[in-house]
């Protein structure tokens, strides 16, 4: 089902009587999510994702704009009439029920015409235990379940329905760093078997550039960019989107461009094309460091972090805005860990320049 | 972990609570099993320096006597119809509390009124609501006819004026004023210990029925109720508790006699029968009936705590 959001915007009217400014939650939203597609809404705490999901729920209403489901304008649908899944951060289980009544409970609930027979219930209710591998934890209740079983339980209580859009509130957060790896795969895994429109929200860059065919990253209720994973890490847009993502972090200096040079310091590091002189920010991704000897770039070498695969050089450089610049290098380089300098030259397409004042991209 | 050698501390902390306990309630349960099986026994023959048989016969009498049976009789009545009634009307209006936003403070505080109300002054009221015939105003013999409000509210409707609690009224009517008072005087406790309750229960686990589309009573039933059934439970057992212990509530409304005139005693309780016996004199028969009602309590809890060990969710 393609999803279709409209100038949606959200604004929570303020409660403290005396600061009587108002929260735009979200914020004039409008994109296309295509169909059968798994798409992450990214962002830091208080980008409004989760509200954008719970809109898109049905249990909040947005102040404006429209939600399309295809074509049907769903936004003043309640949530049962929409036809979607919620997986809720906590996961929500009803704890007095068995796996098998809480991955029932949705399907007991539907009435006239769709209203099933017990056994095509149960048929329905094994099949979707089957697809998230929990058909042998049927008779347990929540509370004897890891929590990455949980996860599953309620992963199949949002998809017996089979719902038009699975909404996913966090659904790695709550688990422990093994099993987030091997649930975001399985997440990945239900998406491609049930081929249903999948919407998560994240706070985590990692969780949504792996799984994502689409990541959507917000800040502040503003949407910044929209594109696949690979596009935005590539091509961020402005520097909070560059900043937001990759680990480790994205290294930023205070630089200048001069006659189509970019300076760092007083040292000319890159030549660049159609920027006009100006003081710049500049962001080199920790890949973009070649070590060379008679390379631009000089940095004070404070650390070198074997890895096994390649080595992570820490070092210093008064202009850069962190205060250590890591960057990540092939093994086979030979570093010389008792100097004190430590030179590199830069790779163009990892090497990012924003305006000093609006933080947009200009290189 | 407390040493054993500063264990004595522990000991000089506690003993004020020990010492209190075991004078004002571990020796009268002792005394009160003592007295129950010491045939006949009376303090004051006791002091006279007349000794006593051991044996069962105050149960025996106790058991035999009709008095005893009325009482346990509308004991056990009052105690059947008003726990399940103030229970159920409890938790819906728990319910209706709970989903409403404006006003709840103030709605909370009426529905609590009446438990930091004095049970005899309400009583009273109830007394003066039911009542046929108004109060003495005037001069002496002047008796203004002005009937209770309930009964100005039937004949307001068209229907004939009942006489509850006055002279003359039957065992029904008068069980009917107890069972409304008790179950309204019951309600304030059982309406504060499910709200908050209710107000425990996750929001999410409504969101989330709610997006699988389930209709309200399937949330109250699937949903509420089993989730509530900790506090259900609480409210119950201590309802039946309470409730054999019914003593203050009808002389509230029934003052010391315990029934309208002319029918004296007609609604005394189980505990208006152990008090009765102890003013008589009696304290064996007293003793004996305590233990009785310690024993039909007891079972009674041992049934609720049986019965919700297999419907609730903890």
């Amino acid at each position: 089902m393609e999803v279709t959001l409209q100038n949606l915007t959200k604004i929570f009217p303020s409660k403290n009587k005396k600061d009587p400014t108002e929260v735009v939650a979200v914020n004039d939203f409008t994109f296309t999510i295509p169909d059968g597609k798994l798409i992450g809404l990214l962002g830091p705490s208080g980008c409004g994702k989760s509200t954008t999901l719970y809109m898109l729920s049905g249990l909040q209403k947005p102040t404006s704009g429209r939600i399309f489901f295809g074509k049907d304008d769903v936004t003043e649908l309640t949530p049962e009439n929409r036809g979607v899944g919620l997986v809720f951060q906590n996961y929500a289980l009803y704890p007095h029920m068995t796996v098998k009544q809480n991955i029932l409970f949705p399907l007991q609930n539907l009435k006239g015409e769709d209203k099933l027979e017990k056994e095509e219930m149960l048929k329905r209710a094994y099949e979707t235990a089957k697809l998230v591998q929990i058909d042998e934890l049927m008779e347990r209740k929540p509370s004897e379940l890891s929590g990455g079983q949980q996860q599953r339980v309620a992963i199949a209580r949002a998809l017996v329905k089979m719902p038009r859009v699975l909404l996913l509130d966090e659904p790695l957060s709550n688990l422990d760093a093994r099993l987030r790896l091997q649930t975001r795969e399985e997440i990945k895994r239900i998406q491609r078997e049930t081929k249903i429109t999948t919407i998560f929200v994240t706070h985590d860059q990692e969780e949504a550039m792996s799984i994502s065919d689409l990541i959507v990253v917000m800040k502040l209720g503003v949407i910044q960019q929209i594109d696949k994973p690979q596009a935005v890490y590539d091509n961020p847009v402005n520097l909070f989107v560059a900043k937001f993502l990759g680990t480790p972090p994205i290294n930023v200096f205070n630089g200048k461009v001069l006659n189509n040079e970019l300076y760092i310091g007083e040292e000319k590091v890159l030549k660049v094309e159609n920027v006009a002189d100006q003081e710049v920010i500049v962001g080199i991704r920790p890949e973009g460091f070649i070590l060379d000897k008679n390379g631009p770039l000089s940095c004070n070498l404070s650390n070198v972090e074997v890895m096994g695969r390649d080595v992570s050089i820490v070092s210093t450089n008064p202009n850069s805005q962190n205060p250590i610049i890591r960057s990540i290098i092939d093994a086979d380089n030979e570093i010389d860990h008792e100097s004190e300098k430590v030179r590199f030259s830069l790779k163009p397409n990892k090497v990012f320049i924003f305006s000093k004042e609006t933080e947009k991209r200009l290189f | 972990m407390v040493e054993s050698k500063s264990s004595w501390k522990a000991w000089l902390y506690l003993s004020p609570a020990l010492v209190l306990l075991l004078i004002f309630t571990v020796w009268p349960i002792i005394n009160t099993v003592r007295m129950a099986f010491l045939e006949n026994y009376s303090g004051l023959e006791a002091i006279g320096g007349r000794s006593f048989s051991i044996g069962i016969a105050n149960f025996t009498k106790v058991i035999s006597y009709k008095k005893f049976l009325d009482c346990l009789k509308t004991t056990v009545l009052l105690c059947v119809i008003t726990v399940p009634v103030s229970s159920i009307l409890a938790l819906l209006i728990a319910v209706c509390l709970n989903s409403i936003k404006p006003l709840s403070r103030m709605l909370q505080t009426i529905f609590f009124l009446p438990y930091v109300t004095n049970s005899i002054a309400i009583g009273m009221v109830f007394a003066a609501m039911f009542n046929i015939i108004g109060n003495n105003i005037g001069s002496e013999n002047e008796i203004i006819t002005t009937a209770g409000i309930i009964n100005n509210i039937i004949e307001f409707f068209g229907g004939h004026a009942v006489n509850w609690i006055n002279a003359g009224s039957t065992y029904a009517a008068n069980m009917t004023v107890m069972i409304i008072y008790i179950v309204w005087n019951a309600l304030p406790f059982k309406i504060l210990i499910l709200l908050g309750g209710l107000q425990s229960i996750n929001k999410q686990y409504y969101e989330a029925a709610k997006v699988d589309g389930t209709s309200r009573k399937r949330i109250f039933a699937r949903i509420t109720v089993p989730l509530l059934s900790p506090m259900i439970a609480y409210v119950v057992i201590t309802g039946f508790i309470g409730g054999f212990k019914e003593y203050s509530s009808i002389v509230g409304v029934f003052g010391k006699t315990m029934g309208p005139a002319g029918a004296d005693k007609r609604l005394n309780t189980m505990v208006g029968y152990i008090y009765d016996s102890l003013s008589l004199n009696r304290q064996g028969l007293a003793s004996a009936a305590a233990l009785i009602l310690f024993a039909i309590i007891l079972l009674v809890t041992l049934v609720n705590l049986y019965v919700s060990k297999k419907k609730v969710h903890y």
